[in-house]
């Protein structure tokens, strides 16, 4: 650990020069981005570690006899480890590369959902799903005979247990497949007693990570999460690579998803059988250079800590929390909640407040965030939204601030 | 921040606050809708064809509603050929900045072509009408 990121000692003007893009301009303004939540901006350990592959080690993987090939495929599998490391996995075979936390989750219905449940059987999710965690469980319901119902949230944006409970009674549900951290409401879902509560009704549980693997400190065997995905692009890591964590003795029963090269034991004309997990479920050349980007993203958050990376990022919240709600609607009050603010302003659209912003040089995202239905439940069609991230400032979220206050002004 | 300032111009501002066109009429020859997916904007047109009335049912940003309303002064009285010239020639002003001297207050909208993800807020009544018109056409031919 380099001294300028002890956890006790966390320089975000050291980390910020990890970060090359952060020094550009936009529209002749400082760069402040606010939507690391759609994805985050890259440090240079990822950049180089990629080049450096190119430049230096680079082959297909599993396949070749050769010098390059054994150590293109002791880095991508190196990057296993550390992933399983990362979240605290029983085991290496336990972690499943894809590429991203929507093949993650598509994974698990076509290939779980199609073998482990059976007609009749209901899937749960919350009223605050990602469409990833909605439409894939959608497409086995019409394909397999499933039940997909909905668990309904607070008025604050938490789990409501009652629903929940209610949605379970008939004992039919034998997944529950819901989110860490809300995408939209930036609510962080009481997971370990959500786990309890769908093993103690005979369910499984899946967890969208995609936003809490960024900022917390996971450990799947203390969560006892069955599933667990996310993707690496929003974690510093490079797009194109994403993880599915899943029990060994699940995935030693599911089938595979696709077929192809590195995925079988054996094939012939008549008959082919297939690898163990993870490999049974990695069908062709994987995303190598994009793996070992991950492992780069990896090792530069866990020097780092998550202590330190949760207390910055809790301190942003708050402040944020302060300088926003006399401007601007907040959506979503949770007990427990992270660097996601979503937003609405009286009179403004969302879109119109994104683009008054962007030509500050904030960039927020605007829109309905791959969320639909919840902005049907919370009554809007779209909101402006900023996240923070581990280089996000105390300044650009008076930046935010001033510029909400131009955009009140434009609309007033 | 002038840039900006340029293209939420008072005349923007005022008709997306302020529409004239809006609601649905009670009587109507044709109708369409057009849809942003990415924001879940939504327009609905309506079309009287005798001497061409148009209103919209709007629920979006103030681009789009603007873009409406002024769509809506823009074709009054037009026969169909005539509004897909003008809409080519309204898509041409958005996606290039350079105005057209014919198209009178439509060129307050010449501004979304700095913002590449907002053309389709200004375009998406045009499409919707263009739609209206399409169906109108089947109907009658």
């Amino acid at each position: 650990m380099s001294a300028v990121l002890k956890p006790d000692h966390f320089d975000v003007a050291a980390i910020r020069r990890d970060f090359p893009i952060l020094s550009q301009q936009v529209h002749g303004r400082k760069l402040v981005f606010l939507d690391s939540a759609a994805s985050a901006q890259k440090p240079r350990a990822v950049i180089d570690a990629m080049v450096h592959s190119m430049e230096t080690q680079y082959a297909n993987v599993h396949r070749g006899l050769h010098w390059m090939s054994e150590r293109t495929s002791d880095a991508y599998e190196g990057v296993r480890d550390k992933v399983a490391e990362f979240i605290n996995a029983a085991g290496r075979e336990e972690i499943v590369f894809t590429r991203n936390a929507t093949e993650s989750i598509n994974l698990v219905a076509y290939t779980f959902g199609r073998t482990a449940l059976q007609p009749g059987d209901a899937i749960v999710i919350s009223e605050m799903e990602h469409h990833a965690n909605i439409v894939p469980w959608q497409m086995l319901r019409d394909a397999h005979g499933v039940e997909l119902r909905i668990a309904k949230i607070t008025d604050a944006g938490e789990v409501d247990f009652e629903s929940l409970e209610e949605k379970f009674a008939d004992g039919k549900v034998k997944l529950l497949a819901i989110t860490h951290m809300s995408n939209v409401l930036g609510t962080y879902t009481p997971v370990e007693r959500l786990a309890k509560f769908a093993h103690e009704r005979g369910a499984k549980i899946l967890l969208d990570g995609s936003q809490a693997i960024v900022h917390r400190q996971v450990d799947v065997q203390a969560i006892d999460a069955d599933f667990y995905v996310f993707s690496g692009h929003k974690l510093y890591g490079p797009s194109g690579i994403g993880v599915l964590y899943a029990k060994r003795e699940i995935l030693d029963a599911m089938p595979p998803f696709m077929g192809g090269g590195d995925m079988i034991a054996s094939v012939s004309y008549e008959k082919s059988t297939w690898a163990k997990p993870p490999h049974r479920f990695e069908a062709g050349t994987p995303a190598i250079l994009e793996t070992i980007g991950l492992g780069a993203a990896i090792a530069y958050v866990h020097a780092i800590g998550f202590s330190a990376i949760a207390a910055h990022e809790r301190a942003l919240t708050d402040h944020a929390l302060n300088v926003l709600s006399p401007l601007v609607k907040i959506l979503g009050r949770a007990q427990d909640r992270g660097g996601v603010i979503s937003f609405t302003m009286e009179g403004a659209h969302a879109h119109d407040i994104a683009t008054l912003l962007d030509r500050q040089g904030i960039a927020v995202r605007a829109g309905h965030h791959c969320a639909e239905p919840l902005m049907g439940r919370l009554g809007v069609t779209s909101t402006a939204r900023a996240s923070f991230a581990l280089y996000t400032t105390m300044e650009e979220i008076d930046a935010l601030a001033a510029g909400l206050v131009r955009v009140k002004q434009v609309f007033a | 921040m002038s840039e900006t300032a340029e293209l939420y111009q008072s005349i923007i501002m005022g008709r997306s606050k302020n529409p004239v066109h809006a609601g649905k009429p009670e009587v109507f020859d044709a109708e369409g809708e057009g849809d942003n997916p990415m924001c879940g904007d939504r327009v609905h047109v309506y079309v009287q064809r005798d001497g061409t009335n148009v209103f919209h049912e709007s629920r979006g940003c103030a681009i789009m509603i603007a873009s409406a309303e002024l769509m809506a002064d823009a074709v009054a009285g037009l026969a169909p050929e005539q509004i897909a010239q003008r809409r080519a020639a309204f898509e041409a002003v958005v996606n290039t900045g350079e105005k057209n001297p014919d198209l009178g207050e439509l060129n307050a909208l010449s501004g979304v072509s700095e913002y590449r993800s907002r053309i389709r807020c200004a375009t998406l009544p045009w499409a919707a009408l263009a739609l209206a018109m399409e169906g109108e056409e089947k109907k009658n031919g």
